[in-house]
C-alpha cells in the first residue's frame, strides 16, 4: 500500500475524534441522568 | 408555512417530549452509526481500488470527504438552530445550537487535518493558502467564535442570543467553501459529486464514499442528540436546585 504512514494517521484520527466525542457526550448524559434521579426520581423516569 | 406548522415544531421541540422521544431513537441511531460508519471504512480501506494517480492515498478520501460534509452541513442545523432561537426564542434551540458547535468544530478540525495528509504527498504541501481550505479554516474560527461567545455572558440567553447572531453572519461563508473551487484558481479539486451532474468517480470508489458519509452523519447526529439530551437535564437540574434553595430560604 502507497502512502501508508498518511492512510493510517487519517484514519486512526477519522476514528479516534468521533469516538472521543461519542464517549464523553455518553459519559455526560449518564452522569446528569444520575444526577437527575437523585434529584427528582419521577423526571428522570420521564425520560430523563 | 401554516400556522399550525410552528406549533407541531414547537411540541416537538418541547424539552421533555424531546428527552422521551430521543431516548426512544438514540440507542438505535448510535447502533446504525457505528455500524455503518464501521462499514464505510472498511470497505474504503481494504475493498475499494487504489487510484490509477493518487494511489492509496485516495483512502483518506473515505474519512476527508464525510468529515468535509459534515463541517458544512454541522454549521447549516446551527444557523437553523439560530433562526429558531431568534424568531421563536425557543429554549430547546438554544442547547441545541450550544451542543452542535464543538462538535461542528472538531469535524472541521479532523477535515482540515486528514486535507493536510491527504495535500503533503498529492501537493507536496502540508499546507497551502488556496480558497477552499481558507474558506474552511475560516469556518473552523466561526465554530471556536460560537462556542467561545456563548459562553462569554453571565447570562445564558444573552449568550445565546450573541451566539445566533455570529452564526446567521457565519452563513455567508457556506456558499463560498462549496464555490470557492469554482470562483477561483484552487490547488484543491473541484467536486466530484453534485446534485445536477453524474458524479465523476467510478460507483467501487463512490459507493464506499457514500456509506462512510452516511455512518459519519449518523454519528454525528448521535453525538449531538446525547449532547442536547445532557444538557436538557443538566439545566433541569440547576432549576430544580435553585427551587429548592428557594424554598429552602424563603422557609
Amino acid at each position: 500500500m502507497t502512502h501508508l504512514p498518511f492512510i493510517a494517521v487519517a484514519y486512526a484520527l477519522g476514528i479516534l475524534v468521533p469516538v472521543a466525542y461519542a464517549v464523553a457526550a455518553f459519559a455526560r448524559m449518564g452522569a446528569a441522568k444520575r444526577k437527575l434521579a437523585v434529584i427528582d426520581p419521577r423526571a428522570a423516569r420521564d425520560g430523563g | 408555512m401554516s400556522s399550525s406548522a410552528p406549533r407541531s415544531l414547537h411540541r416537538f421541540a418541547n424539552p421533555g417530549q424531546f428527552l422521551r422521544l430521543s431516548g426512544a431513537i438514540l440507542p438505535y441511531l448510535s447502533v446504525a452509526a457505528l455500524v455503518t460508519m464501521a462499514a464505510g471504512l472498511g470497505w474504503g480501506l481494504f475493498v475499494s481500488p487504489a487510484d490509477y494517480q493518487q494511489g492509496d492515498a485516495v483512502r483518506i478520501m473515505y474519512v476527508h470527504v464525510p468529515s468535509a460534509w459534515l463541517a458544512s452541513a454541522g454549521y447549516t442545523g446551527l444557523a437553523v438552530c439560530s433562526v429558531m432561537s431568534l424568531i421563536w426564542r425557543h429554549p430547546l434551540a438554544d442547547l441545541a445550537a450550544a451542543e452542535i458547535s464543538p462538535v461542528g468544530a472538531g469535524f472541521t478540525a479532523l477535515c482540515l487535518a486528514t486535507g493536510s495528509l491527504w495535500g503533503k504527498p498529492m501537493w507536496g504541501a502540508w499546507w497551502v493558502w488556496d480558497a477552499r481550505l481558507t474558506s474552511v479554516l475560516v469556518l473552523f474560527f466561526l465554530y471556536i467564535g460560537h462556542i467561545a461567545l456563548v459562553r462569554a455572558f453571565d447570562d445564558p440567553t444573552r449568550g445565546y442570543r450573541a451566539g445566533a447572531i455570529l452564526a446567521l453572519v457565519g452563513v455567508v461563508n457556506l456558499p463560498i467553501i462549496k464555490f470557492s473551487v469554482e470562483w477561483w484558481n484552487t490547488l484543491h479539486q473541484p467536486a466530484s459529486i453534485t446534485l445536477t451532474g453524474a458524479p465523476a468517480m467510478a460507483p467501487a470508489m463512490l459507493w464506499p464514499l457514500l456509506v462512510s458519509a452516511i455512518g459519519y452523519t449518523l454519528v454525528f447526529a448521535a453525538i449531538v442528540i446525547a449532547r442536547t439530551r445532557a444538557a436538557v437535564m443538566e439545566r433541569r437540574i440547576r432549576a430544580l436546585l435553585m427551587a429548592r434553595a428557594a424554598s429552602e430560604g424563603g422557609a
